[in-house]
């Protein structure tokens, strides 16, 4: 076990009935590094997490946590971790101090310290004002800041995030992010899951993709991409009947094969060159008289990652989960 | 960060902590939710009102008159009423994830259910605080010593204490709120009514009366108005079933029985398979 990883998973098993919700997972996370677990739904991200903060127990395979085996040692990995759950589990009767200052008195920190602590982290989540409001009139989004100051009240050594931004606007989301960055900043270890590649990559060292339960990928976001072919030109054309000639020219742009999209009348090929590509297409469209719509560039998503990597969509896995 | 906080190996917690902790939120929640109170307070008080004025003249009780008769089996239905309370508490928050979030935290063993138990003790208080007033309103007198009557609210709370921990047993196996709803009136609500709560053990028909004999609700009831110096409606044969002529001892014994079993019990549910 490599002891200067924060979290060690080798060989995770879980089964529930029929379902494999993991079949053999496997991942570290070294020190001060954020790692993202990506996959669609039903992937079992949530099910690693749950393994890895002792909520369940996996069936096969091993895992530390701060070095400490989570089957056996649950207890002492408990008093160094912070769990933000899938569903914001903030209490909706007490008020948002209330909440900060019982987790702490259960982390057994002492009264005082926690009440410091709230005070501390209500600032610096910018809940001051809702502080001693009760949870139940916060907005989602004031909700899930508060769910991950909550998650931090005991300066846990290693973090885990279970799809934190999901449900928020995108402003709230951009908030969240922030205050991550901070986190990670002051050298946090963080396990974070998402369904946004691009979430992943804002965020995250290291990328590990998963799908059925399996890891099928790993690398970071530069990484992933390579592997997908990179970013895509496209063009939207104004008239069906240009569609052949703008594909010529994309695929001189870009240096790669087009692909066509009659329905939205979009020319796309994967290109290396980035933004320049644009540029010259741009030029190319002018110079050739032809009208579009609008041309640009585009990250590959979660879907194309897994279309290269799996030959499936990600929208497909629910329902083949159980096959 | 100017707040220092202690390192985990330093940190010293314990069941007492994390059961006060535990139990502080849930009277706050009780607090706060005012309207989820009716069953331990308008509810008992209906109880009263309508069987000792609805019923209260077509039942008659030998030696007595019924509303005296009454108010032990009340005490002791609503008691036994009580264990949904903190079973539905516990699938709520099983339901909304507090549950999860407890188990992620370093909490001593046993903390989470200990602290919605006590949580529930102190909210008895309400209820028999209620039913006793509203019965001295009715009719309803003590009748022997000062010890007997201290006696009867001692065996109430700690037939409160009981019940309790066989709701937390119901929250720890019942996947949800809806579930415990169904399980009480299947299970839960037969039990108080086949007992000497609302008539004297001796009118009931050949079979239900030994089924009657032997549940702890009718011990709980005919203690209760044993201790009061109320009358149980008829005095029992020197053969009859032990419990009948032994209530207080009978149901001391059912109370010891149901903690010995549903503590551990509903502790090791808590922490083994509550998501699998
Ligand atoms: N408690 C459970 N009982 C039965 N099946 C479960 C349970 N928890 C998870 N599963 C199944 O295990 C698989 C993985 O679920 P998991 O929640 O880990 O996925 P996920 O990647 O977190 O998905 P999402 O993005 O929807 O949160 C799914 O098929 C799910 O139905
Ligand atoms: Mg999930």
């Amino acid at each position: 076990m490599a002891s200067n990883a924060a979290i060690d998973a080798s060989g995770l098993v879980k089964r529930y009935g029929e379902t494999v919700a993991l079949s053999g997972v496997s991942f570290d996370v070294p020190r001060g590094t954020v790692c993202s677990l990506l996959g669609p739904n039903g992937a079992g991200k949530s099910t690693a997490v749950r393994i890895l903060t002792t909520l369940t127990e996996a069936d096969e395979g091993t895992a530390t946590v701060a070095g400490l085996d989570v089957a056996t040692r649950a207890a002492e990995v408990r008093s160094r971790i912070g769990l933000a759950s899938q569903d914001a589990t903030v209490d909706g009767l007490l008020t948002g101090r209330e909440n900060l200052i019982m987790i702490g008195e259960l982390h057994h920190i002492g009264r005082r310290v926690a009440t410091e602590r709230a005070a501390e982290l209500l600032e610096q989540f910018s809940l001051v004002d809702a502080g001693d409001r009760l949870i139940k009139t916060y907005s989602g989004g004031m909700r899930r800041r508060l769910d991950l100051a909550a998650t931090l009240v005991a300066h846990p050594e290693v973090l885990f995030l279970d799809e934190p931004t999901t449900g928020l606007d995108p402003r709230a989301r951009n908030e969240l992010w922030d205050v991550l960055d901070i986190l990670v900043d002051e050298g946090a270890t963080i396990l974070l899951t998402t369904q946004y590649l691009e979430e992943a990559e804002r965020l995250a060292d290291d990328i590990v993709v998963i799908d059925h339960g399996r890891v099928i990928a790993r690398g970071d976001s530069r990484s992933l991409k390579r592997q997908v072919g990179g970013d895509q030109v496209f063009a939207t054309v104004v008239d069906p009947a240009t569609l052949g000639r703008v594909s010529e020219l994309v695929g001189r742009t870009a240096g790669a094969e087009p692909e066509i999209d009659e329905g939205a009348r979009q020319v796309r090929a994967a290109t290396a060159v980035g933004p320049r590509a644009i540029a010259e297409l741009a030029t190319a469209l002018a110079e050739a008289g032809i009208e579009v719509e609008d041309i640009g560039l585009r990250q590959p998503t979660l879907d194309d990652v897994f279309m290269t990597l799996t030959g499936h969509h990600a929208e497909e896995v629910e329902e083949g989960a159980d096959e | 960060m100017t707040v220092s906080v202690p390192p985990a190996e330093q940190r010293r917690g314990g069941i007492f902590k994390d059961t006060w902790v535990v139990a502080r939120r849930g009277l706050k929640h009780m607090i706060r939710q005012p309207e989820a109170l009716s069953d331990v307070t308008i509810q008992p008080i209906m109880f009263v009102l309508l069987f000792a004025y609805v019923f209260g003249g077509a039942i008659a009780v030998q030696g007595s008159n019924y509303r005296e008769f009454l108010m032990g089996g009340i005490f002791a239905q609503t008691i036994v009423f009580g264990a949904f309370n903190v079973a539905i508490a516990l699938a709520y928050d099983r339901a909304n994830g507090a549950i999860d979030r407890f188990r992620s935290l370093p909490m001593a063993r046993g903390s989470v259910l200990a602290g919605h138990a006590l949580a529930s003790l102190v909210r008895s208080v309400l209820p028999i605080t209620l039913m006793s007033l509203c019965g001295l309103i009715v009719g309803w007198r003590i009748r022997d010593g000062v010890v007997d009557a201290v006696s009867a609210y001692a065996l109430m709370f700690l037939f409160t204490f009981a019940i309790i921990w066989v709701g937390v047993l119901m929250g720890s196996l019942l996947p949800s709120p809806e579930a415990v709803q169904g399980f009480a009136f299947a299970i839960i609500f037969p039990i108080t009514f086949v007992a000497s709560t609302f008539v004297p053990l001796n009118t009931l028909p050949g079979p239900l009366q030994t089924v009657a004999a032997w549940n702890p609700v009718t011990s709980m009831s005919d203690a209760l108005r044993e201790l009061f110096g109320n009358r149980r409606g008829f005095v029992p044969e020197p053969n009859a079933d032990w419990p009948v002529r032994h209530p207080v001892a009978y149901t001391f014994i059912w109370i010891v029985g149901i903690i010995v079993v549903c503590a551990p019990l509903a502790v090791r549910q808590y922490s083994r398979t509550i998501d699998d």
